[in-house]
């Protein structure tokens, strides 16, 4: 037999420095000077949980505008400041947070740097432009939606069928409707209320020393006057009473589906309880080896795909409460929904009434293994500090998520099955392709 | 906004420093007696491992259509003489090793990772799937119903019909103008031929296999050598002929009935990294429409707000290597968008670029590339492509040297050769009637089937 990880798992140590500016930014770095990279990122605190009603996909199309001039910047002049000298830059926005970042080669630190304070300062924003990303927002959602088959499925669809408040329930990409209807004044105000510095957090990781970081972080954000921080609301909601069922027809789809949401605890305040559904998602259903995977693809031989993950984009440590485990399966076409659901129950059962500690392992070391892989990434590197820090104040979790998982024990994964799986409390998503009667 | 308001005095951009080149890693390099040549190279960082394996599957007998070669690839570990396909992946799993195979009619590709502790396993059980898998009857059974279907949901891509409908047009017979096997033809392959083929096409000779991470090269070699020492040279790995000249022909039109878009491609031949004419294709290229800043991106999106993601690239494979222009824009507007790809790609071939543009191309190139490899699992794929265009680390060095020397007369020539829009070929995927009229008053049209 193979040798086996080592029991504790393995072990990074990547340093973690922080400060604060007198205007609330907080500041993380992680110094590794092993490539001449640096990446710069910037959390706000505001995802598409926080847009008003009437105004879906609004956080996300914000992102855009950031893109599109600053204070001191042109349209265009971002892009090509940064690939110009060699970086590539991104934005996302996901329940949570909205995030702005790029990757550069270490000379142009103070160039990321400058960037992000110029838009963190104030965006560049006229009619024509919020017209022009308007009609980009609305061709990213017709080419990652409406024009493919399993579009948005299940993050778009799943969350209205589990939660009933606007907040965790719409769309976050959002309606052409509501899209069409944002106005520069929308923008003004989204952008006072939540881009404020001491509502952001910015990372700084690779190829940088930490005073310098201090000193030019001071010299390019500490002139931003400080703003209020918004209220953070509370989206918990009731859980659902009994199974929410909903069909959605896709014509384009040419197989079925499936996806199952269940809630789970709050991921920063149950933190010790809610880890162990992280793992038993990953035990049911992540990999070949995984128990639903043998169970509906190897042995009934009903679906040909089958996924599961905790948090809409698979991000688990980088949302807040409420969220939810989803199970996903794309099925063979005479198979009837009932059929994938009661073996996906037998499997919950099982789980609750018992995991092996060599099974438990197995999936852990899988875990910490994949995320090791992912890390060495100095841009997921800095990413994944600026969001810890900026939602549970632990940038730390960075080295430590990997132990925390190894703490996990059997009984704490069959607890989390009966507790949170083994219920009716659920969401069901049927996708169904036209075709089907 | 408010912000504009108090914009305060003009600042300046902060000056880029030079930032140190990155050092290229020295290469462990050795061929073993079966002919497996193995490239190891150290990178620490996380305790990890990766693998990149690339198996040449043209060798003695006629190629394969992609069918064999696809569920061989799908099914490689769903058994050994040792192992359960089951028993496989929880032994992988308590490695914390992946192992995903993937492969086009001329190459196996079996990538991986594991963690530095558990590399001699990992190799342990990566070379027992490659030299004996067995392909159990049911396994293969069950696998194949799966690959179909996966199958079926791509070819309903609307990207996968635009890519399927533009090699067509560019290599017609060659096997490289059928990316995809069909999946009836998949459901009908059964283990014994998958058994045979496996027998005769996956072995050492020709192979290459990259291991990059948190270990010492030398003995990571040894370690190569006990897992994969065992199997079989067999036959002389050989190149499948050039594709002819492609067919321009008028502007296919496939119809796909729901799409709320037109997926756009224009594609026509081009050299691959070996070429010492590469980077001025590779500067060309972005200054057209390789990224945010590119003129495609400026004007299609940025400017009439046509599409999310413009893109403009060289596809390279061993035997031949094509450009792909491309652009998914809503329905209405497939007209206008071609015109305004077919203008920026006249301009590229008939005046010379301006300003700063070309510089900025280059810069982001050679960013491009050095980003790469910043990662072990980056540098792993990196060696293991350009093993497959016969070159080596040096590239990575020597790119963006060349990239540095290209001038705007050589963007200019190198535009007129491959990105002049009368020799590429056009195809448009969407709702074919809608999007017809809209082309005819640019170029000819050909209805698809």
């Amino acid at each position: 037999m193979p040798a086996r990880a080592a029991a504790a798992g393995p072990r990074v140590a990547f340093p973690i420095e922080r400060f604060q500016l007198g205007n609330g930014l907080r500041v993380v770095v992680s110094p590794d000077h092993a490539a001449p990279v640096v990446m710069v990122a910037v959390y706000y605190d505001v995802g598409f949980r926080s847009e008003p009603e009437g105004r879906t996909g609004f956080a996300h199309l914000f992102e855009h505008l950031m893109f599109e001039g600053s204070v001191h910047l042109e349209k265009l002049q971002h892009g090509r400041l940064v690939q110009g000298n060699g970086g590539e830059f991104n934005g996302s926005t996901a329940e949570d947070y909205t995030n702005y970042f790029e990757i550069l080669p270490s000379g142009a630190l103070e160039l990321g740097l400058f960037l992000e304070a110029d838009r963190m300062l104030g965006v560049r924003l006229d009619e024509e432009t919020l017209a022009n990303q308007i009609a980009v927002v609305k061709e990213e959602i017709r080419v990652n939606v409406l024009n493919r088959p399993y579009g948005g499925f299940p993050w778009i669809h799943l969350p209205p069928v589990l939660f009933r408040t606007y907040n965790n329930a719409h769309n976050g990409y959002g309606s052409f409707v509501d899209l069409e209807a944002a106005t520069l004044d929308d923008a003004a105000g989204f952008f006072e209320r939540y881009y404020a510095p001491a509502n952001a957090v910015l990372a700084v990781a690779g190829d940088a020393d930490p005073d310098r970081v201090q000193q030019l972080v001071e010299r390019h954000f500490g002139a931003i006057p400080a703003r209020p921080v918004p209220p953070r609301p509370d989206w918990w909601e009731p859980l659902p009473e009994e199974e929410r069922r909903s069909v959605h027809v896709d014509p384009l789809a040419p197989a079925p589906a499936v996806a199952v949401g269940y809630r789970v605890p709050d991921p920063i305040d149950a933190m010790d309880e809610y880890v162990p559904t992280v793992v038993l998602a990953h035990l049911l259903a992540a990999g070949e080896a995984s128990r639903l995977h043998q169970r509906l693809v190897k042995r009934d031989q009903v679906a040909t795909h089958v996924s599961g993950s905790v948090s809409l984009f698979d991000s688990p440590f980088e949302v807040r409460d409420p969220t939810m485990l989803s199970l996903v399966a794309i099925h063979h076409e005479p198979v009837e929904v009932g059929a994938i659901l009661a073996a996906a129950d037998d499997e919950v059962v099982a789980a609750a009434e018992r995991v092996e500690a060599d099974e438990l392992e197995r999936v852990v070391n899988s875990m910490s293994s994949s995320y090791l892989r992912r890390i060495d990434n100095r841009m997921y590197r800095g990413l994944t500090c600026a969001v810890l820090e900026q939602q549970r104040g632990q940038a730390e979790l960075l080295d430590e998520l990997p132990a925390r998982w190894a703490e996990v024990t059997p009984d704490q994964v069959s607890a989390a099955a009966e507790r949170w799986l083994a219920t009716p409390s659920r969401a069901v998503l049927e996708w169904r392709p036209a075709s089907r009667p | 906004m408010s912000a504009e308001s108090d914009a305060g005095p003009p600042v300046t951009v902060p000056a880029v420093a030079p930032s140190r080149r990155p050092r290229l890693p020295r290469v462990h390099d050795v061929v073993q007696d079966n002919g497996l040549r193995v490239l190891a190279v150290r990178r620490p960082g996380v305790p990890r491992a990766e693998m990149r394996l690339r198996v040449p599957l043209v060798r003695q007998g006629p190629a394969d259509d992609g069918t064999r070669t696809r569920l061989l690839a799908e099914t490689l570990l769903s058994g050994t003489p040792a192992r359960s396909s089951f028993a496989l992946a929880q032994d992988l799993q308590r490695l914390g090793a992946d192992v995903m195979a993937s492969a086009d009619v001329e190459t196996l590709v079996v990538s991986g990772s594991t963690l530095s502790a558990t590399l001699g396993p990992f190799l342990g059980l990566v070379a027992e799937a490659v030299a004996t898998a067995t392909f159990p009857a049911d396994e293969v059974l069950v696998e194949r119903q799966r690959v179909a279907q996966e199958l079926r949901i791509a070819l309903s891509q609307p990207g996968t019909i635009a890519h399927h409908a533009l090699v067509s047009r560019l290599y017609g017979r060659h096997p490289y103008g059928l990316p995809m096997p069909s999946p009836d033809k998949v459901s009908g392959t059964g283990p014994a031929r998958l058994r045979r083929f496996h027998a005769e096409r996956v072995a050492a000779r020709g192979s290459t296999l990259v291991m990059v991470g948190d270990f010492d090269p030398a003995r990571a070699v040894a370690r190569v050598e006990e897992a994969f020492g065992a199997w079989l040279p067999g036959s002389p790995p050989v190149r499948l002929p050039a594709p002819g000249p492609p067919r321009r022909g008028p502007v296919l039109i496939v119809d796909r009935p729901g799409s709320v878009q037109g997926s756009i491609r224009l594609g026509g031949p081009a050299v691959d990294r070996s070429d010492p004419a590469y980077p001025t294709l590779a500067a060309a290229t972005a200054v057209f429409g390789g990224y945010f800043a590119s003129r495609l991106w400026a004007n299609l999106r940025e400017r009439r707000g046509y599409t999310y993601s413009p893109s403009a690239g060289v596809s390279q494979r061993p035997s031949a290597s094509n450009l792909v222009v491309g652009a998914d824009v809503a329905t209405e507007v497939v007209g206008p968008a071609l015109l305004e790809t077919r203008y920026e790609l006249g301009r590229m071939a008939e005046s010379l670029v301006e300003g700063a543009e070309l510089g900025e191309a280059v810069r982001y190139l050679s960013g491009g590339l050095a980003l790469s490899w910043q990662t072990q699992a980056g540098l792993a794929s990196q060696l293991s492509t350009l093993s497959a265009f016969g070159l080596g680390i040096d590239f990575l060095r020597d790119m963006p040297q060349a990239l540095g020397r290209v001038s705007a007369d050589d963007v200019l020539q190198a535009a007129r050769r491959w990105l002049a829009p009368r020799q590429l070929t056009t195809v448009i995927v969407g709702q074919a009637e809608a999007i017809r009229a809209q082309v005819e008053a640019l170029d000819d049209v050909e209805m698809a089937g």
